[in-house]
Formats: C-alpha cells, sequence, structure tokens
C-alpha cells in the first residue's frame, strides 16, 4: 500500500535528499563561521565547504570554479543577468531578447527594465510544442541587443529549448546569452560550453537541496562578461553580488549538484519509464486527454495533460490526497489560466483543464499507478458532472455555442 | 486554499446531477458561464404548471467552489414558488458555503443559472417554439 499523501509535484519542489542534509548539518554547528573572515580557523572551514561546493557545481555544467556566483536562489540569479548586463552594457545597445514562455523572474525583470526605459524587449512566441523558432530569433537581433535570456527547460510543460543553437547564434552575433536552468540542471545534462551558455541561473531546491540558495554562471573567458550587481555590499563573489554567504545552504547545493550529477543517467531513466507508464495509465483509460508541451523533447519527470472537459482545481480537489499542480485559473491569484499553456495556441478550456505531473527521485511505480488510478476515477466522475462532456458527446461543437458570460 | 466542509460535502457528494430527458414538458434549463472562463453551469428546474419548482438537476464544468454552489442550489430551490427562487441572492450561497472572496463569482453564476433556467421555462410556456429549438440546438441562449 502506498503513503499518502504522494507528492508530485517535483518541478514546483523537491523534499531534502537526507545526504545533503548530512553534509550541511556539520556547518550549522561547528563550522559556523563567516567564509569571509580570512584569519581564523572557523572561517577557514567555512571557505573549505563554500569552495568544495563551487567545484561541484562548476562540475555539473562544464564551467570553472570561480565562475559561480551564489545567489539567494533562481530569480535573484535571474534578475541579477538580466538587469545586471542591461546595466553593464548600456552603452552598447539596450535591446534584450527572451521568449512568451519564461519563469516570471525572467519576464517580470523584462517588463521592469521596459518600465524603467531601460530596454527594449522582444518576447518571442513558441509552436504548439513549446519550442522557440530559432528563425524568429535570427530575425529579432538588432544592432542594439545586449542579450538573449532563453530558459532550458519550461517549468510547466517540460519543453527543452534548442539551447546550443541559440547559443550558437548569440555567438555569431556577439550577444550576451543567458540561460535560465532552473529545471534543467541536474535531471538533463547541461554544458555551458558545449552550448555557449554566457550566463546560467540554478537552484538548489529543483534537485533535492534546501531552498533559499541558488547560483549565477557567470562566463569569465571568450568572451569574459560582465555584470553590474544588484545588491551592493561587501564585495563578495567578486563584487557580483555582496552578502555574507549562506554557507550550510551552499555547501547543500554542492552536494545536491554532485548527487544529480552522478545519478543523472539512470535516475533519467527511470523518472521516463516512470512517465510513460503514468501517461499510459491516463492515456489508455480516457478519451480527450492531451499532452502539453513537445511530446519527446521534455524534461524527464514532466507530465502535462489536459482532461478536456473537466476543470483542473476540482480535479485537484478530487484527488486531494496527491500533490500535483494545475493549470487552471482558480489556483492561482489572477483567475487567469497558465500563460504558458495559452502561448501554446491551446483553447482556453483546454488551459483550465491542466494538470502538472512532476515525478522525482522519491516517486516510485506503486505510486505512479495508484495517481493513475485515483486520476482516471476522479476525470470519469468530474466528467459525469460535467455539462461540457455531455454537450460534445451529444454532437454539440461547443465553439459554436455562443456562451453567456459575465 | 482550503474548502469549507460544506464545499468538501456538497464536491463529494453532490446532490441532484443529471440531466432531464430533452424531451420532457414542464423543464426550464440555464446554461451559464463559458468555458474559455472555467465555469460552465447547466441548471435544469422541473416546474409545476402554478409554478412550483418540483424538481432540480445540474452538471458543472468549474472548480469544487462552482459545483457546490449549483448543488446547494438544487437543494435551496426545490419545493420554492418562481418568485421565490428567483429572489435568490448570492449572497445566501456564499454564507451556506463559506465561500472565500475570491470564489463569489461561482454564486453569482448559480444564481443567474436560476435565472436563466426559469426564463427559459418561461419562453417555453409562452409556446415559443423557436426558444425551445435554439435551447436544444445551444443550450447557452435564453
Amino acid at each position: 500500500m502506498v503513503k499518502l499523501p504522494i507528492y508530485m509535484d517535483n518541478q514546483a519542489t523537491t523534499p531534502l535528499d537526507q545526504r545533503v542534509l548530512d553534509a550541511m548539518m556539520p556547518y550549522f554547528h561547528e563550522k559556523f563561521g563567516n567564509a569571509a573572515s580570512r584569519n581564523h580557523s572557523f572561517g577557514w572551514a567555512a571557505e573549505e565547504g563554500v569552495d568544495k561546493a563551487r567545484h561541484q557545481i562548476a562540475a555539473l555544467i562544464n564551467a570553472k570554479p570561480k565562475e559561480i556566483i551564489y545567489t539567494s536562489g533562481a530569480t535573484e540569479s535571474d534578475n541579477l543577468a538580466i538587469k545586471g548586463v542591461v546595466e553593464f552594457y548600456k552603452d552598447k545597445g539596450n535591446h534584450v531578447i527572451t521568449c512568451v514562455t519564461e519563469h516570471k523572474a525572467v519576464l517580470d525583470s523584462c517588463k521592469a527594465l521596459e518600465r524603467a526605459g531601460k530596454a527594449t524587449v522582444t518576447y518571442l512566441r513558441v509552436d504548439k510544442d513549446g519550442l522557440v523558432d530559432l528563425d524568429d530569433l535570427r530575425k529579432a537581433i538588432t544592432d542594439k541587443t545586449v542579450l538573449i535570456t532563453i530558459m532550458y527547460a519550461n517549468n510547466e510543460i517540460g519543453t527543452i529549448h534548442p539551447i546550443a543553437e541559440i547559443g550558437k547564434i548569440a555567438k555569431e552575433k556577439g550577444i550576451v546569452f543567458h540561460c535560465d536552468a532552473t529545471q534543467g540542471v541536474g535531471k538533463v545534462p547541461v554544458d555551458v560550453e558545449a552550448s555557449g551558455i554566457d550566463l546560467l541561473s540554478l537552484s538548489a531546491h529543483k534537485i533535492y537541496g534546501p531552498k533559499g540558495i541558488g547560483a549565477l554562471y557567470v562566463r569569465s573567458k571568450s568572451p569574459r562578461v560582465r555584470l553590474s550587481p544588484i545588491i551592493d555590499g561587501g564585495g563578495h563573489e567578486r563584487g557580483m553580488r555582496s552578502g555574507t554567504l549562506n554557507v550550510p545552504g551552499i555547501v547543500g547545493l554542492g552536494e545536491a549538484c554532485e548527487i544529480s550529477g552522478r545519478e543523472m543517467q539512470t535516475e533519467g531513466a527511470r523518472l521516463i519509464d516512470l512517465r510513460n507508464k503514468l501517461q499510459a495509465g491516463l492515456f489508455e483509460r480516457l478519451d480527450e486527454v492531451y499532452i502539453n508541451g513537445h511530446p519527446t523533447q521534455r524534461l524527464p519527470g514532466n507530465l502535462n495533460v489536459s482532461f478536456a472537459y473537466v476543470e483542473g482545481e476540482s480535479l485537484l480537489m478530487g484527488i486531494h490526497d496527491i500533490a500535483v499542480s494545475s493549470g487552471s485559473a482558480c489556483t492561482s491569484a489572477t483567475l487567469e489560466p497558465s500563460y504558458v499553456i495559452r502561448a501554446l495556441g491551446t483553447d482556453e478550456e483546454l488551459a483550465h483543464s491542466s494538470i502538472r505531473f512532476g515525478l522525482g527521485r522519491f516517486n516510485t511505480e506503486e505510486e505512479v499507478d495508484f495517481v493513475a488510478d485515483r486520476v482516471v476515477k476522479e476525470v470519469k466522475r468530474l466528467r459525469d458532472m460535467s455539462p461540457l462532456y455531455e454537450m460534445a458527446k451529444e454532437g454539440i461543437d461547443l465553439k459554436s455555442v455562443e456562451w453567456r458570460r459575465d | 486554499m482550503a474548502y469549507s466542509d460544506k464545499v468538501i460535502d456538497h464536491y463529494t457528494n453532490p446532490r441532484n446531477v443529471g440531466s432531464f430527458a430533452k424531451d420532457e414538458p414542464n423543464v426550464g434549463t440555464g446554461i451559464v458561464g463559458a468555458p474559455e472562463c472555467g465555469d460552465v453551469m447547466k441548471l435544469q428546474l422541473k416546474i409545476s404548471d402554478d409554478g412550483i419548482i418540483e424538481d432540480a438537476r445540474f452538471k458543472t464544468f468549474g472548480c469544487g467552489s462552482a459545483i457546490a454552489s449549483s448543488s446547494y442550489v438544487t437543494e435551496l430551490v426545490k419545493g420554492k414558488r418562481l418568485e421565490e427562487a428567483i429572489a435568490i441572492k448570492n449572497t445566501s450561497i456564499v454564507k451556506e458555503l463559506n465561500l472565500p472572496p475570491v470564489k463569489i463569482h461561482c454564486s453569482v453564476l448559480a444564481e443567474d443559472a436560476i435565472k436563466a433556467a426559469i426564463s427559459d421555462w418561461q419562453k417555453r410556456k409562452g409556446g415559443a417554439t423557436e426558444a425551445s429549438d435554439e435551447s436544444k440546438k445551444s443550450g447557452a441562449k435564453s
């Protein structure tokens, strides 16, 4: 029997791996020193932990340890990369290219720059699978373009962009390329050299590390990328991010990177098997279910599905002992359905009907079977209650109906 | 978001789910909301010639609060006279189900559904065959 509740929302966050916690513990107690204290052993012990983590993180993305800048998480990394580049290169240009399905940390950083009159921003569309068009990207580039910021893999639909191709285009044009790789790092092989990435955001809590710690990779050579800091102070992290280092968090991030790198191949294959099993369990027993995102070019642990004629939040309520997330408006503060799923050109109704299953390191085959059974049962129950399902079964084209809106 | 016990009860054990037969006389159908807004309620009322609501059915596409609001409304209107049913305000649904502010629109929709179903019944009663044909083809019009 599976243990309830089941956590299957691993793109939102992940539980801390016990091995990561074990590595962190000494840094809360005997190794509590400030890593910036250069004149005593407490500081040296902390610095040693910070340096080891820098090596562990760099190894995972094929970077050099000194290119890793610690931050409070991927949101800060995105802010620092985007605002820092635009500010530093303001004499060179003021145009930024991003994509409509980026995380809010990227989109809102761009919008803040637009509002402040510091940048003009091009938001690239995506196709039905969530991919950017490389020709669109090429066409969007102007002689004022200073930054391209495109995510590695999408947090909602799991689609993995053609990052190496984007990096190549950026290189040809001499434009800085920032990649928010929060969802990709530790899940799929990420290589800043092979992909021509100049700046890369990552976060610990998506890879079984602690919350509140992340990093920004900043390329040091060919080209050396410069940034204006957004937090001023004691000049930590080569002046790019002041503030006393979160040593236990950093040690945890390092350990989380090392474990996910070591286990990536076997864990990735295991997650793809689980995902296929979950997908089959749903698709073989239900009609009118649709995948959101790319069918194959996607994160191993991500399955985003729309169950037509069933509203997402009501489905979540029915499977309340299973933690997944929905693109339904009713689960968000804005009462708007997911902007990512709408960007795919999906009907609004299907956006309201979307559920994201986020499989992770601690999910089991038994859990997948249980989740598939529960979801199928609940979708059937809600469809029996759905006027839309009834109308569709009667052959009424829902698009031809003149709905009474508020 | 935490749901009230009453919302959970109506969601788990919805009252009067279903549809009356298409050709059943004395039935008024109200369909309100729109799929792209994430809420569609269909409320059917069986109304006697002297204007008493004898029975009710609903089907709802929407969040748990929308389902609960429509389920509750089917219980609320049964046995009521038309003028009493028309007078039902969304605030009494909010109160009964303890709906939070973001879910008030669910109760508004349920109130609209009552009015739409009664209006449909009145049209059909008035012998307007056109209206009943229309409601078969495109139920949302009323």
